[in-house]
């Protein structure tokens, strides 16, 4: 297993004046995208044939189905954004300065809360049609998986090797022929890893996006999600198994079918010179290879890629470097002033848009909500931690146990938690017990196995040579984690929480309200805020919760995780 | 080799009397622009001229500039000042015709070996019957049948070397450019590879009419090139061209080979020509004079070996280099780190040990130290210049930023870079103060500073 940096940790570390154009932007577009919602809000959306969801498990393949098709359609979507935008990003000088904060602030918004809105909006595009509520879930998916798997792409481009790029240059390859053959393979291996851990996210979404309330009307979906609301809603427990169930089945598919053949094949797109000792080959990976018709419908698909690739397209890129040669000022004038223009218009929009429902006390409440849902993620992360360090350590140092346990933790991630979400809400409403304390522990359910496997791979790395110094030594007990365990695994440790922490915050939107037939349970929380302030139709609020939230979450990794991942990568490397 | 017919297989012929040459380069600069003060000079007035028939070698220490002009060759990279002509005609990007071989083999690693080869026909868009049957031709021609379908990690250094080699050639293109094309592999490897490729040439098996070869290595450019020219650094300038008037193949134990080979160390350890000949012995350095980065314990290894027998305080280059394993790249940088900082001093080729330089070799490490800093102090401004700032200082600390910044006004940034981080080793090691990478600040030892 490798370890990837995430996205969120690449960027920068001080905020400076392109982050403040970004987040004007990002709000105002997210604005616009409310605005027009809510004026479709009005228009009446009853002609839409409400799909009745049966509880009947034999239904429960088909929604699978219709859940997986959206999650591919979603990641089909991804992709293209990813090789556009982060292509634009990598290539222009000037649409990177404005382009890459945008993904840093769009990867730190939880479009979560924007939930009703993009439904709305979708409905709106396509009225009195599935295909309008089937494109707003897809959205809410692809912004689920997009963001961190085009900044990805965009730091591959960025960190291209000079001499293949002067052989391209020099054997004069097309910009399409070079994007084939040393963009997009030079940036797979880190590419498919971000996809990956986009789908695993993605479940969690597709199933909150199946069921949308807008008023008093919700729109259902076919698809487990809808399937475990309609459970909810008909407080039918064994229903909720057999969606448990079944979405057991499709993980356990999708990570056997697809994602293991797909992160063993992309090893070979690894930018190393020396063969690397391989794990054994997954079982699909094997069929596709060995298997004769496979083989040949595999061959005859690639050929027709490569012969896609091999096209020229164009003429161009054979001129020259010039090192000399100075970008134009005029024309970086003329593009700061005009983006200086547009985000100024976007937060006159921001401002209008606010000004007339909110005020400061507002914010001030907002701003103490989300100090509440900060404590939640901090003390979560610290109980993950304490639990899962040892365990993971324990679990990493033993290469058996490892084989064992980082498919399980892996699985585990990707399994869409808000599925376990009722069962601990019976028990809560069963007990009586207090919703502040006890609805905490959903918000990491999911992510807290990224904790695991991120220190399970950090101790698997441990080099073997210190390992065995230290026993000569005689390091043992607490000298032996503070001096050499912890520091070991630290930039595995903050790659596994920050990915948590990430998670957990959007999590907070669907884990502070939780409901069971009538009973609604509700933690003071910004999540709770922003899930009640969607309920009443108070756009103002969401937008206000969402936009503090965000702020949260990019304060949280800039202040805190990037100088610790820097710290920690500088300290416990060599060289 | 196999012995292949030797009949030109590839439909060319040479023609040795050609009357235009292939490549011409005239009054070519390249400098890089420095906002605070003056331009940074890579190259400065370089000619350069290539015959159909002829394999040119450009020698010189690294940051002399001969990569960059074999990228102005190549045209990826565009001059500053002067001309570029391709056949008469004037460069203006990477032309048909011109294929380069790269010191870091730059094989793209998820592309088998045919693959690889067939990239420079793909971008022609050469129709696929034809590309695999060049490409064929090409893998066979450089000894590499029956690797077609492997992975470059599958391959040692050498064959990988080959895969380049096959790629440049299969495009059958005119000039043929090679940059450092066999330093990165062991001495044996890239030996068979320099015979490989002659024999081939003198066959005329080669689909190329000239080659142009940038190397730092004196011996392999005296046995492959028949024109050799010896750049300068700092900028980078033709110090000298000669021609290579030995039949191939070459014997390197032949003593008029070796006496070129000494000859070219005596050209390439020649002091500049007169320029500050005013000034003492030693020459004077200055604040921002760029450092090489060599380690305390190499310049204690090469003083021992210096002072002990058969040396005896006075060594001769090549014979030095070659006990030592050494390259001249490697071991001029270091002779003239120990020159600066009056260790020994460098003469026509010969390496000679001073009386400092003797004191130091035999000096116990605390002594060593002291004598250390005592020429660190006398020879490099930048050492004291840091101690200076650090004693002004309340606090005793200093910011290596403002050093970094100012060392970047004269040199590039990896340059400073550079200087900085062997400023920062010698002054640790001669304990004249310390630093907190961390923070990225120097700092005087504990004792020092209740001193100061």
């Amino acid at each position: 297993m490798t370890n990837y940096t995430p996205s969120i940790l690449a960027g920068r570390r001080l905020p400076n004046r392109w982050d403040g154009a970004a987040l004007l932007l990002v709000m105002g577009l997210l604005i616009a995208l409310v605005d027009v919602g809510r004026g479709t809000i009005s228009t009446p959306i009853a002609a839409i044939q409400n799909t009745t969801i049966h509880l009947d498990p034999s239904y429960l393949p088909y929604y699978a189905l219709r859940s997986t098709a959206r999650m591919f359609a979603a990641l089909f979507f991804s992709l293209l954004f990813t090789f556009t935008y982060a292509t634009l990003a990598a290539k222009s000088r000037r649409a990177g300065m404005v382009l890459v904060p945008i993904l840093d602030i769009l990867q730190s918004v939880p479009i979560l809360g924007f939930l009703t809105f993009t439904t709305v909006f979708f409905m709106g595009l396509f009225p009195g049609k599935v295909m309008g509520a089937e494109l707003a879930s897809v959205f809410v998916i692809f912004t689920s998986q997009a963001w961190n798997m085009a900044f990805s792409f965009y730091q591959s481009l960025t960190t291209l090797p000079n001499d293949l790029q002067e052989v391209s240059r020099s054997f004069r390859l097309s910009p399409w022929q070079k994007f084939w053959r040393l963009d997009v393979p030079f940036a797979m291996p880190g590419l498919v890893w971000n996809t990956m851990l986009s789908m695993s996210g993605g479940w969690f979404f597709v199933v909150a996006s199946e069921a949308v309330t807008v008023g008093n009307t919700t729109f259902t979906l076919p698809g487990i999600g809808s399937y475990v609301a309609t459970a909810l809603r008909e407080e039918n427990l064994r229903a909720i198994f057999y969606a448990i169930l079944a979405m057991l089945v499709v993980i356990l598919l999708y990570d056997q079918l697809i994602f293991r053949p797909l992160v063993a094949w992309s090893a070979k797109f690894r930018f190393e010179t020396t063969a690397a000792i391989s794990g054994p080959e997954p079982w699909m990976l094997k069929l596709l290879r060995r298997t004769q018709l496979f083989r040949e419908i595999g061959e005859t698909v690639t050929g027709a890629m490569r012969a896609v690739f091999r096209l020229r397209l164009s003429f161009a890129a054979t001129r020259q470097v010039d090192e000399s040669r100075e970008p134009s000022r005029a024309v970086d004038a003329l593009w700061f002033t005009a983006i200086a223009l547009v985000a100024a218009y976007a937060g006159w929009k921001i401002i209008g848009f606010i000004s007339g429902t909110l005020h400061w006390h507002d914010l001030g409440q907002a701003m103490l909500m989300g100090t509440f849902t900060m404590l939640r993620v901090t003390v979560l992360m610290a109980v993950a931690a304490i639990i899962w360090v040892p365990v993971g350590v324990w679990i990493g140092l033993r290469p058996k146990a490892t084989r064992i346990a980082q498919p399980i933790a892996q699985f585990l991630a990707a399994f869409p938690a808000n599925l376990l979400f009722p069962p601990v809400v019976l028990l809560i409403v069963y007990y009586h017990l207090s919703a502040d304390i006890w609805l905490t522990p959903l918000m990491l359910i999911g992510t807290q196995w990224y904790v695991l496997f991120n220190v399970i791979a950090g101790a698997a790395a441990f080099p073997g040579d210190m390992k065995e110094a230290v026993a000569n030594f005689h390091i043992q007990g607490w000298l032996w984690w503070r001096k050499v365990m912890i520091p070991g695994i630290l930039p595995y440790f903050i790659t596994g929480a920050i990915t948590a922490s990430g998670g957990a915050w959007n999590a907070s939107i669907v884990a502070e309200v939780a409901s069971w037939g009538n009973h609604t349970l509700a933690a003071h929380g910004l999540g709770a805020y922003i899930a009640e302030a969607t309920a009443n139709g108070d756009t103002a609020r969401v937008v206000l919760g969402v936009a503090v939230m965000a702020t949260f979450v990019i304060t949280f990794n800039r202040i805190l995780w990037r100088p610790l991942y820097a710290y920690a990568t500088r300290r416990t490397t060599l060289g | 080799m196999p012995t292949q017919p030797a009949a030109p297989l590839w439909g060319k012929t040479m023609d040795q009397n050609a009357i235009q040459p292939l490549l011409t380069v005239r009054n070519c600069r390249q400098s890089y622009h420095k906002e605070a003060s003056a331009d940074l000079v890579v190259l400065d007035d370089v000619d350069l001229t290539l015959q159909e028939g002829e394999i040119v070698g450009l020698l010189g220490r690294s940051g002399s500039g001969k990569s960059t002009l074999l990228r102005i060759v190549s045209g990826l990279l565009k001059p500053t000042a002067g001309e570029v002509k391709w056949r008469g005609e004037t460069l203006h990007g990477p032309a048909a015709g011109v294929a380069m071989v790269f010191q870091s083999f730059a094989l793209f690693p998820w592309l088998t070996v045919q693959e690889n080869v067939e990239l420079g026909l793909e971008a022609l868009g050469v129709k696929k019957h034809e590309r695999e049957e060049r490409s064929e031709e090409a893998i066979d021609l450089i000894g590499l049948g029956g690797y077609d379908g492997a992975y470059p990690k599958e391959l040692s250094g050498g064959m990988r070397q080959r895969v380049g080699l096959a790629r440049a050639l299969v495009v059958h293109p005119d000039l043929l450019l090679m940059d450092e094309p066999f330093s990165a592999l062991d001495v044996l490897t890239a030996e068979t590879l320099r015979t490989d490729l002659i024999d081939l040439w003198m066959d005329k098996k080669l689909p190329v009419k000239s080659v142009l070869i940038v190397t730092h290595n004196i011996e392999e450019a005296v046995l492959m090139c028949d024109r050799i020219l010896v750049f300068s650094s700092n900028p980078g300038r033709v110090a000298h061209e000669l021609t290579v008037p030995f039949a191939h193949p070459r014997n390197r134990f032949d003593p008029a080979f070796r006496q070129l080979v000494d000859d070219i160390y005596g050209i390439m350890t020649r002091r500049a020509p007169k320029e500050v000949q005013a000034a003492p012995a030693v020459p004077p350095t200055g604040f921002a004079t760029p450092l090489h980065p060599v380690g305390t314990n190499l310049m204690a290894g090469l003083l021992e070996t210096l002072s002990s027998p058969p040396y005896d305080g006075r060594a001769d280059l090549p014979a030095l280099a070659a006990a030592l394993q050494y390259e001249a790249d490697e071991l001029l940088p270091l002779g003239e780190t120990l020159g600066m900082l009056g260790f020994a001093e460098l003469e026509e080729g010969d390496l000679i040990l001073t009386e400092t330089g003797k004191r130091f070799a035999e000096a116990e490490t605390e002594d060593r130290k002291e004598i250390f800093a005592t020429q660190l102090k006398a020879h490099v401004p930048l050492i004291n210049a840091i101690r200076a700032v650090i004693d002004q200082r309340s606090n005793h600390r200093a910011s290596a930023v403002r050093f970094r910044d100012e060392l970047e006004d004269h040199m590039s940034p990896e340059y400073a870079e550079e200087t900085l981080r062997t400023v920062i080793s010698w002054g640790r090691y001669a304990e004249i103060f310390e630093y907190d990478e961390e923070a990225q600040q120097f700092g005087l030892e504990e004792e020092d500073e209740e001193e100061a």
